[in-house]
């Protein structure tokens, strides 16, 4: 899933310091699993935001809507018939919901509530972490099932380097060297010999090196 | 010979090749360069210089190594893969072959994380082993990375870095036989203090063959201190101190500590010297360059040999 994090409420409420009638708009994807923009943190927000106003002695009116998805327009064309009324709407979806709505909505100034951090998976309750960098060319298949992109720091196809030490990466003692994972995986898979195979220069254009990208399928299209 | 390196005609004929280390400043200062230059000269056989180390800026190793160059030297220029995309690192390949620079030593690089622009991007466009590769390619093959040919290859003899104690251990010597694969030259390792594990990891060299495919030069750094031998131990990622070392510089009365770092230095290259496989030592003795001509006498390295060029 995509992993988000709500921003300090301090820069959400700065945001909007001159508004009075506001929507926060959730999303019920990735961000309400990861706890970052469903209903539920639509509430908080809401009852924080209306705290804070209320302190000020400037109260606000805030509407509360939490949608399917915001990543797909049909779910954004619920809020045509109100959005309108609102001087400004926070999403509290992924950087990519926030951009839609604002494409959809010409007229209304669509904020972000949420740091979209990475593609990642759920480790624990409350902890979640980094799997993936769409880097467009999965090789997964070369490396025992673990991604060298997104989990060396370096992004090294031919690594460990030097700073792993008791399988740790070198930026921090908290984080796992990604080629030890992968040697420990190839090991386990009786596929240790792989290692020895040189990864060629890797091609980046599939990555957010070569634009901003788009999936086209002709015989899905309308 | 494939390259114009004088450090890879000692090598060839056999000769226990000595190189060390020289490190940049913090400004534009040209006259560091040559102060630290001056210290080495007619010691060594060549001198690495540093690319913005543990990822604090510091003056280009381009332009030091041509600094170097002009009093004699043969520098050998440390290139990173963090900072530049395989466009540069291309170009200033040709550069630094067209100023006469003629070994390069091929490396990841640290993390920014270490240095004074925590903030910054980072590239890693390529690994040190592609590095590798992409230096062969242009020396040998006259071609760049994305196919077409160029005019005038650069004649590099092509050095990377091994670090025997680094973990994991079991894939140590595959990293090795890695950089051989991609057409490395030679090897300078991260310093030995733990010998015993170094010997553990040459044999296993030598039983994959690979000591006659690449000269391996051992990497040493004398202690100053007890202090810094016990930063070396705690703080520096991949480093194996054994107590017993520490244990000695603690004894050694408070006067004599650099003495005894000196001393523990020496023995470990005459060990080296008897580990078959190994053809040179490393002499990397950080902010103290003024001892390596000591060290390179006490070893007895001195003279050097001279190559007619």
């Amino acid at each position: 899933m995509i992993v988000a994090e709500r921003k300090p409420l301090e820069q959400i409420s700065s945001m909007i310091e001159s508004n009075s009638k506001v929507l926060i708009v959730g999303c019920g994807e990735c961000v309400t699993v990861c706890s970052a923009g469903g209903k539920k943190e639509v509430d908080i927000l809401a009852s924080a935001l209306n705290m804070i106003r209320s302190k000020e002695g400037k109260p606000i009116e805030i509407r509360q809507e939490t949608l399917e998805r915001q990543c797909d327009a049909e779910y954004l064309e619920q809020l045509r018939g109100f959005i309108g009324e609102y001087e400004v709407v926070i999403s509290m979806a992924c950087g990519a919901g926030v951009q839609f709505m604002a494409e959809k909505y010409k007229n209304s100034l669509v904020l972000p509530a949420l740091n979209t951090k990475f593609i990642g998976v759920t480790e624990e309750q409350g902890v979640w972490s980094e799997r993936c960098h769409a880097c467009g060319d999965c090789k997964l298949h070369l490396t025992g099932g673990v991604c060298p992109i997104a989990r060396c720091s370096k992004s090294l196809l031919n690594g460990p380097c030097g700073g792993s030490t008791n399988g740790k990466c070198e930026i921090s003692p908290e984080v796992v060297c990604g080629w030890q994972l992968i040697i420990e995986r190839l090991s386990d898979l009786g596929q240790l010999e792989k290692y020895e195979e040189i990864i060629p220069i890797n091609d980046w254009s599939t990555n957010r090196d070569g634009g901003p990208r788009k999936v086209v399928r002709e015989d899905l299209r309308l | 010979m494939k390259s114009e390196s004088e450090l890879e005609q000692i090598l060839t004929k056999g000769e226990f090749a000595v190189t060390s280390e020289c490190g940049p400043p913090r400004g534009a200062d040209a006259e560091v360069i040559r102060k630290k230059g001056e210290l080495l000269k007619g010691f060594v056989d060549g001198v690495n210089v540093t690319d913005n180390q543990t990822s604090v800026v510091r003056m280009s190793s381009i332009s030091s190594c041509v600094i170097l160059k002009g009093l004699g030297l043969n520098p050998i220029m440390q290139m990173v893969t963090r900072d530049r995309n395989r466009i540069a690192i291309q170009s200033d390949i040709l550069g630094a072959a067209a100023l006469g620079i003629n070994n390069i030593l091929c490396l990841t690089g640290d993390h920014q994380k270490f240095g004074d622009h925590a903030s910054a991007k980072n590239v890693f466009d390529m690994d040190s082993i592609q590095l590798v590769q992409t230096v062969k390619l242009m020396r040998d093959e006259g071609k760049f990375l994305g196919g077409e040919e160029l005019k005038g290859s650069p004649k590099m003899f092509i050095g990377a870095a091994a670090n025997p104690f680094a973990d994991p251990f079991e894939i140590r010597v595959p990293r090795l036989a890695k950089k051989v694969a991609a057409g490395v030259d030679f090897i300078q390792t991260q310093c030995i203090y733990n010998l015993p594990k170094f010997e553990k990891w040459m044999k296993l060299v030598r039983d994959r063959g690979l000591h006659e495919r690449v000269h391996i030069l051992g990497g040493v750094t004398p202690f100053k201190s007890v202090g810094m031998a016990n930063y070396m131990k705690k703080s520096v990622p991949g480093m194996d101190v054994p107590d017993e070392l520490i244990e000695r510089m603690k004894a050694a009365p408070k006067e004599k500590k650099a003495e005894e770092g000196i001393n523990i230095c020496i023995e470990t290259i005459q060990r080296l010297r008897e580990i078959e496989g190994i053809h040179g030592v490393h002499v990397m003795a950080i902010e103290w360059e003024e001892m390596v001509s000591e060290i390179v006498k006490r070893a007895g390295l001195f003279p050097r040999p001279h190559i007619e060029g």
